[in-house]
């Protein structure tokens, strides 16, 4: 139902039980906020958005509050811009001084705001919050002394991503976000998924860069460095240097990677086209034998901690295969290096990918092989930019080139695995081929394609019927896994992102992108299968040459050894 | 411990988080404080994360999450007893403790608990210990008050 309300002197029609905020929005009038973000809650915690409606006292907060008929709101009167300010004035009273050291400096929500609002000295200066930094975690750093109290990681945590490792704890101006009985990060419930990270307005929150440690490698003549960026990667970059949102710089990366030093640049989709052919291979098997059904996809490690505390009961049922950055990685170090007569302990091997957990896969004890780390730093999207510009290398000039062989080789099929449902394309178009010998005369499988939070899709190969089910966002997969745990889920295979709509819009991908910046990337990789000639993994030269020379088969005792690993229970606070 | 707390959940069988607060009182009556384990326990009861019961516990000052020591003692933080020296109470008694408000000493045989009122403002400023009360204190009792109390 509509309703009128007028709006710093203009009608404008509002719907019924939406909010003041969300009128104004769809109507053009933009007011600035903090704590309100996009598809969570509103909290009505920083009060930045208040505006002034016609006969009530105070000012109301206009992303909490609903439409009437009939109010008359000013969106910029002198009595709001006064009270925005100091509230604005009374946020940065504590706030540190250190902006310029700071990891969210110039990508501040924070800092843009007292740009807007002209906030230009400090007027009021309050007790500046003692909390130590929390570095325990691999994968996500926490600052509390930066943090604003807007609530947006702990909204995103419980209601998103269903893990709720962060609450607000203790009361008033002792307030902090905070885990269970405070412990560490590192020791709580989270999962490393970074989606706080992405919403985190300030610095308060922030990835565990080991840009230090890949920049320590390359200045060392004794090492050789390699590195290998994720396939969701090469369509997000281009933001961070303002290009258009999902352009994909795939040969620009490689050259810039060259510029830079890095001694041999590989691209994870060859493993992704790897971890393809074993997961399909592991669920033919599973199929045949009608056993460890349904089997939940492997490569999103954030899913796999969740599913070691949350449900261990579905462990088994987990694809054992490496994700695609541990494939490569163990095959940098265990195949390529012997084989190029290196010896694997001077290789250092740096994987560029578009999420934090992966920080955290890459340190699992289950990653090594003789106490060799399979991959010794993970480095995001964001901190490859960062890179870029400490190279001074100029992304709009540098001419493309291709990555290094044999690793650099790929399938488009690979390249799905950036997005949500992609890993299940990928992984049935190779399934089709080992079930009925024949490939699939259709390789794209459209129903796949969208971006649902849960989707069931059927899929025939030859005359078998297959139920495949796609979720991303942790949040959704609860009731799931308690229908799997008690037996009643008939699908074939459950592939499960972390993330909302899968790595495109993963943990560590560039600040500030919009939905529709992220719906970009996803076309792009679409478009990437579109135009390319091989479009399943199996067919990829360098993947068939590498089984030859090496791991003898998918499935081969080899491949169980060096491309599969194990899962164990944890014990946190949940 | 876990049974004592799982029959005492058992009370609760068929409550929702509504009941959480009256569950955290009565755990903290029975135990002395909120153990790891009772803020686990009753999160699996109420299908609650641990991470918002522990939110909502800090909330309120009659959480305790470490055990009382042998003697409780709680200091008035009251308007009346701020007026008459509460403050200088509380340094001494952090002092000769060596703990702060919601701590327990080492040896497990004090606790220190800031209390908004213990409801002696005639008395202030006033103290309690175990229960018992302890009025018109000046720096000098307090001391005494407390070496007796070490040498038990």
């Amino acid at each position: 139902m509509q309703l009128n309300i007028e709006v710093n002197g203009k009608e404008i029609q509002a719907r019924r039980d939406e909010t003041i905020l969300t009128a104004l929005l769809r109507n053009g009038i933009r007011v600035p906020t903090l704590c309100s973000i996009k598809g969570l809650s509103p909290n009505g915690a920083c009060r930045i958005c208040v505006v002034e409606v016609e006969g009530k006292a105070g000012l109301v907060p206009s992303c909490s509050h609903p439409v009437e008929e009939g109010m008359k709101i000013k969106t910029h009167s002198p009595r709001v811009v006064k009270a925005r300010r100091t509230i604005l004035e009374l946020l940065l009273s504590n706030h540190p001084d250190d902006c310029l050291y700071c990891e969210r400096n110039e990508n501040c929500e924070l800092q843009d705001l007292a740009v807007e609002l002209n906030i230009r000295e400090r007027r009021i200066s309050g007790k500046k919050s003692k909390h130590r930094l929390d570095l325990s975690s691999p994968g996500v750093v926490r600052d509390p002394a930066k943090c604003i109290l807007c609530g947006r990681c702990i909204r995103i945590c419980d209601e998103v991503q269903g893990v709720s490792t962060l609450e607000f704890v203790n009361r008033g101006s002792k307030t902090v976000v905070g885990t269970a009985m405070n412990r560490d990060l590192n020791f709580s419930s989270c999962i490393s998924c970074g989606q706080c990270v992405m919403v985190c307005p300030t610095g308060a929150l922030h990835e565990r860069s080991n840009l230090d440690d890949v920049l320590d490698a390359l200045n060392n003549p004794h090492q050789k460095v390699v590195v290998q960026y994720g396939p969701s990667v090469s369509v997000s970059l281009a933001e961070e240097f303002g290009i258009k949102a999902g352009k994909d710089i795939n040969g620009v990366i490689n050259a810039a990677l060259r510029k830079i030093g890095f001694s041999y640049i590989f691209d994870t989709t060859f493993g992704a086209d790897v971890a393809i052919l074993e997961s399909a291979m592991e669920l033919k098997k599973r199929i045949e034998t009608n056993q460890f059904l349904p089997m939940f996809s492997s490569c999103c490690p954030a899913w796999i901690k969740y599913a070691e505390q949350f449900k261990p009961e579905v462990l088994p049922l987990i694809s054992t295969c490496k994700s695609p950055q541990q494939i490569m990685g163990t095959i940098i170090k265990s195949f390529f290096a012997p084989a190029e007569g290196i010896n694997p302990n001077e290789i250092y091997s740096v994987a560029i990918m578009p999420c934090v957990a992966k920080k955290f896969e890459a340190q699992r004890e289950e990653m090594t092989q003789k106490a060799i780390s399979d991959v010794d730093a993970v480095i995001t999207t964001r901190e490859l930019a960062r890179l870029i510009r400490l190279y001074g290398i100029d992304i709009h000039s540098i001419e493309p080139q291709q990555p290094d062989s044999p690793l650099g080789m790929r399938s488009s099929a690979g390249k799905l695995f950036g997005t949500s449902g992609g890993a299940t394309e990928g992984i049935f178009r190779t399934l089709h081929y080992y079930m009925t010998g024949k490939e699939m005369q259709q390789p794209k499988i459209a129903d796949l394609r969208s971006n649902g939070a849960i989707k069931e899709i059927e899929l025939k190969i030859g005359n078998k019927k297959l139920t495949a089910i796609l979720v991303s966002g942790m949040g959704n997969i609860r009731p799931l896994l308690d229908s799997v745990a008690a037996g009643e889920v008939k699908a074939h295979f459950i592939e499960v992102m972390a993330c909302p709509g899968g790595c495109v819009n993963g943990g560590g991908q560039p600040f500030g992108s919009s939905e529709k910046d992220v719906k970009a990337r996803a076309k792009s990789i679409y478009e990437i299968d579109e135009v390319e000639t091989i479009k399943v993994a199996h067919k990829n030269p360098m993947v068939t040459d590498m089984y030859e020379r090496f791991l003898e088969a998918p499935g081969s005792d080899l491949s169980k050894k060096y491309l599969h690993t194990r899962y164990t229970k944890r014990d946190v606070l949940m | 411990m876990r049974s004592r707390i799982e029959s005492l959940l058992e009370n609760y069988a068929h409550t929702k988080r509504d009941s959480l607060i009256p569950i955290l009182q009565q755990i903290q009556d029975d135990l002395g404080y909120l153990s790891e384990e009772a803020v686990v326990l009753v999160g699996k009861h109420l299908d609650m994360p641990t991470s918002q019961i522990y939110g909502l516990a800090t909330f309120y000052n009659q959480f305790r999450f470490e055990p009382k020591g042998k003697y409780h003692v709680q200091v008035c933080h009251g308007t009346a007893c701020h007026v008459l020296g509460a403050q200088p109470i509380l340094a001494l008694l952090e002092k000769m403790l060596k703990i702060k408000d919601g701590q327990t000493s080492r040896d497990g045989q004090f606790s220190l608990q800031v209390m908004s009122c213990i409801g002696a403002c005639a008395q202030a400023p006033a103290i309690s210990i175990n229960g018992k009360f302890y009025g018109k204190l000046t720096q000098e009792r307090l001391k005494d008050i407390i070496d007796e109390l070490k040498q038990h």
